[in-house]
């Protein structure tokens, strides 16, 4: 079915096709996905990451091609010089309408997925409406039986929504390099599981959470950020880096008013590229935990009690300035942290710096 | 890093040492995998199988504190089999025929006497080193936390140098800095010898160029390292400001380091949680946190980045930069005045060379790798292009010597420390979250399980391990990660605090503790906790 295209270039340098009536050029090893998602976004998808291999098990993304006798897969066939492509013909989209009946009959509990549970956890749902269908057409045997019995808490394996696209076992191989999960069976029989059909827990499961983040119908969910369902309010996302180790990967902190819920990774984060692990995804209820200082504290007759913020900046202020009296600029020390933003490290070196003098200063990277 | 991150997957030949990258920086270790998916081969150092080491064509199982032996038997490989960059080293190097005779006797089956690694395999690891069109070597604080940490970066200077494999796409020296803004802290000048934009403190040109910025007498001699300072507390130094550092537990030898804080005449500490450290403060004073707070962060390929506030913080905790500049205020300090991080941002820029281009609005995207030494410069994803800092890159020829303890009758085991995937640094933030809590709950030794049945130990019940410095009581995990006769702890739980044991020595340079090698003595718990 595919067609190579690599060795048919056009005279005048780069090579084109002619895509939905428009003449439209390309690079050498393009798929007419990638051609044609340039153009137009409306080539549907669900199997389809562009990180990923391409895969064509959803055919979603089928076009028309002249000279070809039924219609192919473009994210896995090569854009060839002087194609001629149609993407939305009315054979095609009724084509696809066959296909997502056929995809929403593989959730019975219906295709209204929660958003919280990931990243791409729409694409679906935005499908079948595009398409004005439900699971209703083709009831009957469905693929996947749900994992409530994992007792992780932070991937739900909510298999009940699974429609075998195999996008988590490919970022899991393709991306990760685990190779945690693999598929058994085939058919209506088909599962996504561990190499045991055991817990992620003992498995080769590092719970990165891409398995989470690239799953187009929500049957793998983030478990942490569903606890948050319930709470009023829009999801928020908010762009920052990962506060843990320091390959700084990019995410979206997900929140709710004052709440935070949950965070994504950026799929164009220059460092991560769509990529966290189970710290950066998972990680992060300490934020809002009710052990968090919220309140000045000063030491009195030996014990730390809460005070007001004028009160422990004095208090702060006087200690320094009486040890700078009787014991000299330099016996007074800095300590930067090497987890606090730029604006900290650099107010802490100039505090030490400017306002006693000296250069006793240094950061918890000895350590 | 020399290197980008997106270079890690276009190397021929990839160099692993002291470093567990799929634990301590999961992410970048991603890259590693697609490259050996494209077919380069992965040389992995380590004392111990960890997760990396399986993936390695060649697994060099090195004894704890050896590494200066065993790059130095690499090296003599390389230029034994002539796989050495002759041009690079006229062009770019200096001192190449004192590392010549100095290499003799560095051979590989002197090294094997040392490492305990097969000559053999010294020799393919530098052969497949040498060969590569373009080899890169990844390090972490594996190699760092030794007495003779700067003679191991050294040492891997010297592969660099001889075989070229710098200053190109998909090569290099890469050290994976370990925490998300701990290049920023040092890039911020939080050193006691160097200005913001690493600029020497000691240079009459650039105290001239602070004490003119900041209208303030600046001190001209170099500060103490910290590890010095905590030596020195009730003695020369009386007072301690720690911005979000759990030192009581993070540092090597908790006594000695609690005992330091508690003579103190004064000490403020600023941070989210009452960390132990905060424990012993006169003044805790309550910062915002991440997803509180708006700044920027570098990681360690060094591109600035924004982090940004999503939710308010907790009862009236305030950003670092303004509780300090409330502080300063309050002692006359001149320069105080900001009002946004944005202020403080961009007069570090104003004052950093290597910031010099960049300024708050600039770093939003994280577009720029340091140094951006102007306006409109698009930044350094590769440093050493062509020239090093100083010039000519410099062989060293540092010398094989012993950890500052060794084992012995009364501490016959090694012990070396470090990370675990799910859990960072002392807990403070993953032993308050629910997912990571689950798949690590308690510390375990990792002990080889042989040595557990040798030593009267059992799998999951309690040992007591000591050192002279202190002793803790830790469960047992029999694991073929450790090597016969070497354990593994990390310093994550306060319950079992592994730093009590560490701090047999620093290294004379860094005054980095030597938190990989720490002899100690193993014996089952008589009673458990």
């Amino acid at each position: 079915m595919s067609s190579d295209g690599s060795s048919n270039g056009s005279s005048n340098g780069s090579p084109t096709l002619t895509l939905d009536g428009k003449v439209v050029p390309f690079e050498t090893g393009e798929t007419l996905y990638e051609v044609a998602r340039r153009h137009t976004s409306d080539v549907p998808t669900l199997c389809y990451d562009e990180r990923l291999e391409a895969f064509g098990a959803c055919r979603l993304c089928v076009v028309e091609i002249e000279g070809f006798r039924s219609p192919v897969a473009s994210c896995t066939t090569h854009a060839a010089h002087g194609m001629n492509v149609q993407t939305k013909t009315e054979k095609l989209e009724k084509h696809r309408k066959t296909l997502m009946e056929l995809v929403c009959s593989e959730n019975p509990r219906g295709v209204e997925i929660d958003p919280m549970r990931g990243h791409a956890s729409q694409e679906m749902t935005d499908l079948a409406q595009r398409y004005a269908v439900d699971g209703t057409r083709f009831e009957g045997a469905q693929s996947g039986q749900s994992h409530p019995d994992d007792p992780n808490p932070m991937i739900l394996r909510d298999y009940d929504h699974c429609i075998s696209c195999y996008r988590c076992v490919r970022v899991c191989a393709e991306q990760e390099g685990d190779y945690a999960i693999s598929i058994a069976n085939r058919g209506f029989q088909t599962q996504i599981t561990t190499e045991f059909n055991g817990f992620l827990k003992g498995s080769e499961c590092t719970f990165c959470g891409q398995c989470v983040q690239t799953c187009p119908t929500g049957a793998l969910a983030d478990n942490r950020a569903l606890q948050h369902t319930r709470e009023p309010g829009e999801v928020e996302l908010t762009r920052s880096i990962c506060p843990f180790c320091g390959v700084g990967c990019s995410v979206d902190i997900m929140s709710k008013g004052d709440k935070l819920v949950g965070v994504r990774p950026a799929m164009d984060g220059p460092a991560n590229e769509g990529a966290l692990c189970v710290k950066g995804q998972f990680g992060w209820e300490w934020v809002q935990h009710p052990e968090r200082l919220k309140n000045p504290m000063v030491r009195k007759d030996g014990v730390l009690v809460e005070a007001s913020w004028d009160e422990a900046l004095d208090r702060a202020a006087e200690g320094f300035r009486r040890v700078r009296d009787t014991h000299g600029r330099h016996a007074i020390y800095g300590v930067a942290s090497g987890r606090a933003p730029h604006e900290s490290a650099f107010s802490v070196q100039k505090f030490i710096r400017a306002g006693f003098g000296t250069n006793q200063i240094d950061n918890c990277s000895r350590a | 890093m020399s290197n980008p991150l997106r270079d890690m997957e276009k190397p021929d030949a990839i160099f692993c040492i002291g470093t567990n990258m799929t634990e301590a920086h999961p992410v970048a270790a991603m890259r590693i995998k697609k490259a050996l998916r494209r077919g380069a081969k992965l040389i992995v150092a380590d004392p111990r199988k960890i997760p990396l080491a399986k993936k390695a064509d060649v697994f060099l199982q090195l004894r704890v504190g050896t590494d200066v032996a065993l790059l130095g038997a690499m090296a003599h490989v390389i230029v034994r089999e002539g796989l050495v960059d002759e041009n690079f080293i006229a062009k770019r190097t200096e001192n190449f025929a004192a590392l010549g005779e100095h290499l003799k006797e560095f051979t590989p089956e002197w090294a094997e006497t040392i490492t305990g690694v097969p000559a053999k395999d010294i020799e393919q690891a530098a052969i497949w080193y040498g060969e590569a069109a373009n080899g890169a070597i990844f390090y972490t604080l594996g190699i760092t936390e030794h007495i003779c940490g700067v003679d191991n970066v050294q040492s891997l200077c010297n592969l660099v140098l001889l075989t070229g494999h710098i200053g190109r796409e998909g090569t290099g020296i890469n050290p994976m800095r370990g925490q998300n803004n701990v290049q920023g802290a040092g890039d911020c000048g939080a050193l006691p010898n160097n200005y913001p934009g690493f600029q020497p403190v000691t240079d009459p040109a650039n105290q001239a160029k602070f004490r003119e910025a900041w209208g303030v007498e600046v001190d001209i001699e170099e500060g103490w390292t910290k590890v010095r300072a905590l030596d020195e507390c009730g003695k020369k130094i009386h007072a301690f400001l720690i911005c979000g550092e759990n030192t009581v537990v993070s540092d090597a030898d908790r006594a000695h380091c609690e005992h330091a804080l508690r003579s103190l005449d004064h000490m403020v500490v600023i941070d989210i949680f009452r960390t132990e450290t905060a424990d012993l403060a006169d003044v805790i004073l309550p910062a915002t946190a991440w997803a509180e707070t708006d700044g920027v962060f570098t990681n360690t390929e060094r591109r600035p980045q924004r982090v940004r506030a999503a939710v308010p913080p907790p009862g009236v905790a305030k950003p670092d930069w303004w509780i300090i500049a409330q502080i300063a205020k309050r002692l006359g300090a001149p320069g105080f005045d900001y009002e946004s991080p944005k202020e403080v941002f961009n007069e570090l820029c104003e004052l950093s060379p290597t910031y010099h281009g960049l300024d708050w609005d600039l770093v939003a995207e994280g577009r720029h790798h340091w140094p951006v030494p102007e306006k409109g410069h698009a930044g350094t994803p590769v440093l050493h292009i062509g020239e090093f800092p100083r010039g000519r890159g410099l062989f060293m020829t540092p010398s094989y010597r012993d950890p500052a303890e060794t084992i012995d009758d009364d501490y016959p085991v090694w012990l070396t420390t470090g990370r675990r995937l799910a859990h960072y640094h002392t807990r403070t933030m993953t032993g308050r979250s629910v997912g990571t809590e689950y798949l690590v709950p308690e510390e375990l030794v990792e002990v080889h399980p042989d040595d557990v049945a040798d030593w009267g130990l059992e799998d999951g019940e309690f040992a007591v391990m000591s050192s002279r410095r202190g002793e803790v009581m830790v469960k047992v995990e029999a694991t073929d990660k450790s090597p016969r006769g070497t354990v593994f702890c990390s310093f994550s739980f306060s319950e079992v605090p592994i730093n009590a044991l560490t701090g047999s020595g620093y290294d004379p340079i860094t005054d980095t503790a030597e938190l990989k090698v720490c002899p100690v003595r193993i014996e089952r718990a008589t009673t458990s906790v």
